[in-house]
């Protein structure tokens, strides 16, 4: 079945169109990667699946149950992140918020499930730690545990191994495999090829004139 | 010593300063976490200067309880900057440049051509520093200063965990589900609120130091974001509370010298972090 459908959809800022008339399905335990050269509108196709702007035409429909705010996301590191005093537990915490609703403070199901995600990320000992004092690998540990709080079946990411060093970038790539395997169905930009074709069960390759989808219903 | 600062405190008026002092210093130290990592530092100082504006104006109508336009219109001027802060062609630190000094040219005109009073610059000076007018409060101005105080302290605890993670990660909460238009717009009030409580203490050139030092000092020594807030919050108040006595047994402004241990204590607060290594800003 499908989780996501995107129909004819065509998105940008205002009046200027970055992609236009896109349409692609994504199924329950899929591993996409798109693809595609810079200002190709990949992280504007992300933001726009998430709800975080509107599109322009077109429509997404979510299937299975999913409701839009069910997606777990892995955003690029931004600025602020950097220097933000906040331990690894008040972060993955946070990814808890919107189960919360009105609710002011996290009750146990919540700390149960951020624990659960920690543990299962393997960063149970830098629970206290100061987010801004970890490495690059450990940062991104975090913040997925984060994303799988919010979600048990959709990760969005956008380029999780950016700026992490060959190791770090293969044990995230394990790690993804790993979650991919267990049911979790995977968004991801990229900018490695070799690694989307390694990893992924479908690719989708945005650029300026044309979209190709590779094993993708597109 | 002590005796004279007992010996004052005998006074209402310095018993009211003392704690609308405090009260003060710990609604302004409590968001200033918010705003410092929200790179929102300056909104206090535009803010304050909006509401310098308000307050011309509301002398030259000759109104009794100047609250009524200075608050509305410093919490509309809130919510349009930090919205503007996001997506307009006008960049977030521009607008609040352009709405502080338009606003304190404004004001400062308005006095000048409409003022009654015969003491037009000290009028001004004390708008600006605040330079006795928390000695001169009321006890009704002190009891809505507290009662504005509580409600930014409940405010802040009841919606703690969403403002953490609004600041920590705007777009993932917003793609959780989260609302986080409501939460700017939260913030936004209560730091207007908050500023305009401000300006009896420390007049409204230096608020923004009030905001903005606690919460840089917590951060060169703490780590996690929850004791960053609780320090920021007691040094705040530790601070005014040790500016105010200056103040009085030495005889000098109050919100200047207030300000003037706040910075004492943020070089404190960076040689610690240096030696222990904390985190940079």
């Amino acid at each position: 079945m499908a989780l996501i459908t995107v129909k004819d959809l065509s998105i940008g800022y205002e009046s200027k169109v970055v992609l236009k008339d896109i349409s692609f399905i994504v199924n329950e335990g899929d591993y996409l990667s798109i693809v595609g050269e810079n200002g190709a509108g990949k992280s504007t196709l992300m933001r726009t699946i998430l709800g975080l702007q509107p599109p322009l035409k077109g429509e997404i429909a979510f299937g299975e149950g999913l409701r839009q705010n069910e997606i777990g996301y892995l955003p690029q590191q931004t600025s602020i992140q950097k220097d933000f005093p906040a331990s690894v537990w008040e972060i993955v915490l946070s990814g808890c918020q919107a189960r919360c609703g009105m609710r002011p403070f996290y009750g146990k199901g919540e700390k149960l499930i951020a624990d659960t995600n920690i543990s299962r990320m393997g960063i149970s000992d830098l629970k206290t730690r100061c987010f801004s004092e970890l490495s690059g690998g450990q940062q991104q540990r975090v913040l997925l545990a984060r994303a799988l709080c919010a979600t048990r079946k959709l990760l969005l990411m956008d380029e999780p191994v950016a700026g992490l060093d060959p190791d770090a970038t293969s044990e995230m790539y394990r790690i993804i495999d790993e979650l991919n395997r267990n049911g979790v169905t995977i968004i991801m930009i990229s900018h490695d090829l070799e690694a989307a074709t390694r990893y992924s069960s479908n690719i989708l390759h945005i650029g300026k004139e044309f979209v190709i989808g590779g094993g993708v219903n597109a | 010593m002590l005796d004279t600062l007992i010996m004052y405190l005998q006074y209402p008026f310095v018993r009211y300063a003392v704690i609308v002092g405090v009260l003060i210093a710990l609604c302004s130290s409590l968001l200033g976490v918010t705003l410092v990592l929200k790179r929102f530092s300056f909104i206090g100082d535009g803010l304050s200067h909006v509401a310098f504006g308000a307050m011309a104006v509301a002398s030259v109508a000759g109104l009794t309880n100047k609250l009524l336009i200075v608050l509305p219109v410093t919490v509309i001027s809130a919510v349009l900057l930090l919205r503007s802060g996001q997506n307009t062609r006008i960049k977030g630190d521009a607008s609040v440049a352009m709405i502080s000094v338009g606003a304190l040219a404004f004001g400062y005109l308005i006095m000048n051509l409409f003022s009654t009073s015969s003491n037009l610059s000290g009028d001004v000076c004390s708008t600006l520093f605040g330079s006795t007018s928390i000695l001169t409060l009321t006890l009704r101005e002190v009891r809505i200063c507290i009662v504005l105080s509580v409600i930014v302290v409940v405010i802040f605890v009841l919606f703690y965990n969403k403002i953490f993670a609004v600041t920590f990660d705007e777009s993932f909460a917003k793609a959780a589900g989260v609302r986080t238009e409501r939460y700017n717009l939260l913030i936004a009030v209560v730091i207007a609120v908050i500023i305009v409580l401000a300006m009896n203490l420390v007049g409204s050139l230096l608020i923004s130091a009030l905001v903005i030092f606690p919460a840089l000092s917590a951060m060169r020594v703490q780590r996690s974001f929850k004791s960053v807030t609780i320090c920021s919050a007691v040094l705040s108040v530790l601070c005014a509370l040790i500016g105010i006595a200056v103040s009085i047994l030495g005889g000098t402004p109050v919100g200047s010298t207030i300000v003037a241990v706040d910075v004492a204590v943020f070089i404190i607060c960076y040689s610690l972090g240096k030696i222990r290594g904390g985190i940079g800003v």
